[in-house]
């Protein structure tokens, strides 16, 4: 087990000049010894040339990183001793449950029959008991991945554990199943785990620590609360939540802020000398207001759909340049507006985001 | 009763009728020439499974087949190894790996007479590169004279022509492993053998079977090399079934037994083969007793 610090940048080809060419844009962060981390962004945003740069299959171009500060950058997987699970589940065809259980164990040389104790450990972690002497090749596609897990969690002296979106291939009920498993085997063995999904409730449900990543960037790192209430970048406030933050054009002024054509009260006080910016409030913090509340705005509601446990409103509010749909949660208790129907619904609150240039300033 | 559409038969009747023109029918006619005998063409006598009996008691023909299986197999066993070797070796990309394609391929592209003419110079003692170097080592080297010289020259000239066929169906066949597998293999601390022993050759058993009943097939029909280097020669060292099917057939026009001999002969074919199929379909995939993790 290790604290793993990173300072690096990674390009795929030589000589990067744009940021388009990187992979993975200069970068500085670590990860904590015992954490258990997601790194969370949408196809192609970097995380699992992260991943592998961490586990070793991937050399940095710039930069480099250390265990416990000492510097791996030039190490094999083997060599950093880490354990990796990939995306569609990889096993050795000829060997049966067992034997690929105890693979990374026998490839290190442990004793015959502490292989056996851990692969017994292991299989009934994940409820595999009855299957050890089965033919590996012949199982179905989520056995087949859980063997794939359990030969990561195998070996117990490692410095890692990294997901590649481990659970794709998973059906949804033994999805949930299985996170709660790496969340207990997490809670018991105090393993370092970097979990990489595209999925947000995957990644909040399970890391303590999140880090958001896009187009090779890690633009926030926090826990699920923080990255609900104060998104940093406007694009974790879109990524993270369903539906995602609403993002407003704002101006600030001497008498206060105007939003959607309406001069509202000034919020906060560092507002006033910015000129144009963002104001960013989640759905699940709009409220219908009285007409005419301080912080509201009024809009024409173009949509009400009953999504189960919530209704789910969108209005537009502002006209011509400023004009921009808001969408708003609303419980099923209180009375939903009609569509056509003038509401008025409060914008500014301290959930209340600010951005200029998509970074959050307030 | 589930309707039956005999559309079907009609649709399977231009496969049919190739079929019957191309292999029934031929085969019949050797079906035929293997229970008569043909005295001249209009006088033929019906001698049942005579024929039949007469060619296993052939023991020129129990000869052949003893060298054919025994060259089959060091075929086999030469070849396979080596192209897996030769496939490992071979580079994975960029204008090596292209370059390399058609180096390994140049053998393939070589008519079959030519090749035995190729070794014949070759292993020539006076101008021959292989047969001049090894008479100035010291040894005694003729593929004419002697019996053990000649049989080896066979086989090293087959295993020259035919190798990169074994080594480019392995080499198609590890581009086909994915990526994760080595990745997986390197995170789990495997050495090279034991990327090779769990993952390229359970990878490569589909295409290590069609290479393996391919260069079988071939060998057991050798023909053309050995009959342009060593006529079969010297004695009868390097006179294979093909050869022998032929001199009978063709060079004592004894049909009856020759056809007789055909039919055997392709029974053994088709019986090795499907030992060989079905030994590589099973080989590696039992499950095993639980408890032996």
């Amino acid at each position: 087990m290790a604290r793993i610090e990173l300072d690096l940048a990674h390009a795929y080809r030589p000589n990067p000049q744009r940021d388009e060419d990187y992979a993975l844009l200069p970068l500085k962060m670590s990860f904590e010894d015992g954490g258990a981390y997601a790194l969370l962004g949408p196809s192609g945003c970097g995380k699992t040339t992260l991943l592998n740069i961490v586990s070793g299959l991937v050399t940095p171009s710039q930069g480099g990183l250390s265990f416990d500060g000492r510097d791996v950058t030039p190490l094999s997987p083997q060599q950093r001793n880490i354990a990796q699970v990939f995306q569609f589940p990889v096993i050795y065809d000829t060997m049966t449950v067992a034997e690929n259980l105890a693979f990374p164990l026998r490839n290190r040389g442990v004793p015959a029959d502490r292989i056996k104790q851990r692969v017994g450990q292991v299989a009934e972690m994940l409820d595999m008991s009855g299957q050890l002497g089965m033919r590996a090749a012949g199982l179905a596609a989520d056995a087949k991945q859980k063997i794939s897990l359990g030969r990561g969690l195998v070996r117990e002296d490692v410095s890692a554990v990294l997901f590649d979106e481990p659970l794709t291939v998973i059906d949804p009920h033994l999805k949930w199943q299985l996170r709660r498993k790496l969340k207990q085997i997490h809670h018991e063995l105090k393993l370092t785990l970097i979990y990489v999904t595209h999925d947000q409730v995957e990644a909040l449900t399970f890391a303590q620590q999140v880090v958001v990543m896009t187009r090779g960037r890690a633009v926030q790192i926090g826990t699920a609360s923080e990255l609900f209430e104060r998104p940093s970048h406007t694009f974790v406030g879109n990524f993270i939540g369903s539906p995602g933050m609403n993002f407003l054009a704002a101006r600030g002024a001497a008498e206060g802020i105007e939003v959607a054509g309406r001069m509202l009260a000034m919020p906060k006080a560092t507002l006033s000398s910015l000129g144009a910016f963002t104001l960013g409030v989640r759905p699940e913090y709009v409220r219908i207001a009285p007409p005419s509340e301080a912080g509201a705005v009024p809009g024409v509601v173009t949509q009400a759909q009953d999504i189960g446990t919530y209704w789910l409103v969108t209005a537009r509010v502002g006209s011509g340049a400023s004009e921009s749909l808001l969408r708003a949660r609303l419980s099923p208790e209180q009375s939903i507006p009609q569509v056509g129907e003038t509401v008025w619904l409060s914008v500014v609150g301290e959930h209340t985001c600010y951005y200029v240039n998509e970074e959050l300033i307030a | 009763m589930k309707p039956v559409n005999q559309k079907a038969w009609l649709l399977i009747l231009p496969v049919v009728l190739c079929v019957a023109f191309s292999a029934i029918l031929p085969l019949m006619t050797v079906v035929n020439y293997s229970v008569q005998d043909i005295i001249s063409p209009e006088r033929r006598v019906f001698v049942g499974t005579e024929w039949f009996k007469a060619v296993m008691r052939d023991d020129d023909l129990i000869g052949a087949l003893g060298r054919q299986i025994v060259f089959s197999l060091a075929v086999l066993a030469v070849e396979i190894p080596l192209g897996i070797a030769l496939a490992l070796a071979m580079p994975a990309k960029g204008w090596k790996s292209s370059a390399v394609l058609v180096l390994v391929a140049i053998s393939l592209l070589i008519p079959w007479n030519v090749v035995g003419t190729i070794w014949q110079i070759y292993g020539r003692t006076d101008i021959g590169l292989m047969g001049a170097t090894l008479s100035r080592l010291g040894i005694d080297y003729s593929y004419t004279g002697n019996a053990t010289h000649a049989w080896l020259t066979v086989l090293l000239m087959d295993v020259w022509h035919w190798t990169p066929l074994v080594a480019l169906l392995c080499y198609a066949g590890l581009r086909a492993i994915p990526d994760a597998y080595y990745q997986a293999a390197s995170i789990d601390g495997a050495s090279k053998f034991a990327v090779f022993r769990y993952i390229q050759l359970p990878k490569l058993r589909g295409v290590l079977m069609i290479a393996v009943l391919l260069r079988f097939m071939d060998s057991f029909m050798i023909y053309t090399e050995p009959f342009v280097l060593t006529g079969g020669g010297p004695g009868n060292a390097t006179t294979f079934l093909s050869q022998y099917l032929t001199q009978k057939a063709v060079g004592q026009f004894d049909l009856g037994p020759a056809a007789a001999f055909s039919l055997i002969y392709f029974l053994i074919i088709l019986l090795l083969c499907f030992i060989l199929y079905n030994w590589m379909q099973r080989v590696g995939t039992a499950d095993k007793e639980p408890g032996h993790g």
